[in-house]
């Protein structure tokens, strides 16, 4: 087992549990993340991936369990989006969590404006800093591409990158990628890779959930299984070939068909 | 056309339809009834009767643009309404009874709110109920009666709501102006109305990206009560009455005032100002069809036809259409 780092973990989870409706989505958890370090969450459907990483970002609450965030405890019943970034955990969701029909601006500032006392946005604000974003950051450009465009003209790749974008502009030191590359070109998905070694370079952590092996083996340092709400063990790069990951993966597969 | 006067249609397309409508059938209205339409009165008339559906909505565009609907404001005007003249009928003080009025459908915001949010009813089922019921309430609390308020014409109250600036400007038609301004930035630049679009919008991404989503719900249902209450406070005022079936002729000219205005039933895009110009819209039909002498029946057939042919344009504009 991989769990041998001596600094202060950025994330730290302890016998984190959650049932929905009586069933057990995540049973006993322990899960911790460094800096600089890449960390992909693998595992079949319904193996608590998706579970796990909405724990994390505060969009659901574990049931119990302790929860350390850059060695700071934090209240899992109180633990909400608004908390979790305020702790510095970015999270870009599977679905990428746009407002098709809204500008640019407002899908970078969703949820956390930038306001005044009275709840009025600072609009022009909001604007500058969504084309420092566009440009400084994507490097999109384009005709129509302003703060002022609508999602629903982006591409997919340019979808996931605002979305990703909008991650790193809050200076997020812990950033969880749910499914980033799924439908994506090549040269998006390069884009995508690129920007996970960036968040490693930058000594920041990243949680990877995919569903691509050869993604995954790519893109982390370690690799937390899951599979029917437990985990089944975790493995560092140097320990296991990507073909030896994917065979523990299967293992775990059949083991369930077995039993 | 070039790309950036593409996006300008496809922006303000809804606008600009709604925009050309009122100006053809002001237009159609001059030339069938110059005596009529190129006088003052009339339009000071318009001043004193349009800003009620104006007004409502308003109100509505909120909550279509969150996706929501609100079947039960006529019946909140009532109660609301019946709130206002009750406590003036007890105790003299208009000013007390607006706060009553107000209050009173605040509350019944909340009961929607409650419902919808807590319960997890659909809007358009939940307000058909509190539609009936508020209405209900209403006549079963005055025992089906008209109350007379002819003493409210006195009050400081009156004036400040409804009284005749310079003995001709309709005060509430102010009122109707200042809270336009006040809504489209509550709309377009508030985190309220932000939280409203993107709820309309993309519910799920809302709630993931730390919207309060049902915070947002229950105070748009909220806001939709207070608006109704004070629209019904302001008839009263203007009417110098309350009456059981108050509000009840508002429902659907607030809706096409709306929807002809160009915003969307699917949700998470609004006009404030395509709702405004929709309202006058609306109205002005009837009385420029009884001023070109036609008989009132036509009026219902016009609505209709206007309503019919904004939407289908609004429709193409916006391509709606499911391929």
């Amino acid at each position: 087992m991989a769990d041998t780092n001596p600094a202060v973990p950025l994330v730290a989870l302890r016998r984190i549990c959650k049932s929905f409706h009586g069933a057990a989505a995540l049973c006993d958890i322990d899960f911790c993340l460094y800096p600089g370090e890449v960390v992909a969450l693998l595992g079949d459907n319904g193996a608590g991936k998706s579970t796990l990483v909405k724990i994390l970002s505060g969009v659901i609450t574990a049931d119990s369990g302790e929860m350390r965030i850059k060695g700071e405890a934090a209240d899992i019943r109180r633990f909400t989006v608004k908390a979790a970034r305020g702790l510095g955990v970015e999270t870009v969701h599977q679905d990428r969590s746009l407002g098709e029909k809204q500008p640019l601006w407002r899908n970078v500032f969703m949820g956390r404006h930038r306001t005044n006392r009275l709840g009025f946005i600072d609009v022009a604000r909001e604007r500058a800093e969504t084309l420092d974003i566009l440009h400084g950051r994507l490097g999109l450009r384009g005709p129509g591409l302003n703060a002022d465009a609508e999602v629903g003209v982006l591409s997919g790749g340019e979808r996931q990158g605002l979305a990703i974008g909008r991650a790193m502009h809050f200076q997020a030191d812990i950033v969880i990628l749910d499914e980033p590359t799924t439908a994506l070109s090549l040269t998006e998905v390069g884009k995508v890779l690129e920007f996970i070694g960036q968040v490693r370079a930058e000594g920041k952590a990243c949680l990877f959930v995919s569903h691509n092996m050869a993604h995954a083996y790519m893109a982390a340092d370690r690799f937390f299984l899951l599979d029917r709400g437990a985990c089944i063990g975790q493995y560092a790069k140097s320990e296991l070939s990507q073909e030896g990951l994917l065979r523990a993966l299967m293992d775990a597969a059949s083991g369930r068909v077995g039993a | 056309m070039s790309a950036s006067s593409r996006s300008f249609v496809r922006t303000f397309g809804p606008q600009i339809g709604v925009t050309i409508l009122l100006a053809v059938l002001l237009s159609v209205f001059m030339i069938a009834s110059p005596q009529t339409f190129l006088g003052a009165r009339i339009y000071l008339s318009f001043l004193s009767t349009i800003p009620f559906t104006t007004l409502l909505a308003l109100g509505l565009t909120f909550c279509v643009a969150a996706g929501e609907m609100d079947l039960s404001f006529p019946s909140v005007m009532a109660i609301s309404g019946l709130a206002f003249a009750s406590v003036f009928t007890a105790c003299g003080s208009a000013a007390l009874g607006v706060a009553a009025a107000l209050a009173t459908g605040v509350l019944a915001g909340l009961l929607n709110g409650f419902l919808v949010v807590g319960v997890g009813v659909p809007s358009i089922i939940a307000t058909i109920g509190t539609q009936f019921f508020w209405r209900g309430a209403a006549i079963v609390l005055a025992d089906g009666l008209a109350l007379n308020l002819v003493d409210v014409r006195e009050t400081a109250t009156y004036d400040l709501l409804v009284g005749r600036l310079f003995g001709v400007i309709p005060a509430h038609s102010l009122w109707c102006l200042g809270l336009t301004v006040v809504l489209w930035y509550v709309m377009h630049r508030h985190v309220f109305g932000d939280a409203l679009l993107f709820v309309g919008d993309n519910y799920r991404a809302a709630k993931m990206m730390g919207v309060a989503v049902n915070r947002a719900r229950y105070g748009l249902f909220m806001f939709m009560g207070g608006l109704s209450a004070f629209v019904a406070v302001l008839i009263c005022l203007e009417m110098a009455n309350w009456w059981p079936t108050q509000g009840e002729g508002y429902l659907l000219l607030v809706f096409a005032s709306v929807f002809i205005g160009g915003t969307s039933v699917f949700g998470g895009k609004a006009t404030i100002y395509g709702t405004v110009v929709g309202s006058i819209i609306i109205g002005i039909i009837e009385a420029g069809i009884i001023a070109a002498g036609l008989a009132g029946f036509w009026t219902r057939l016009v609505y209709g036809l206007i309503i019919i042919v904004s939407v289908s344009v609004h429709a193409l504009v916006l391509k709606t259409k499911r391929e």
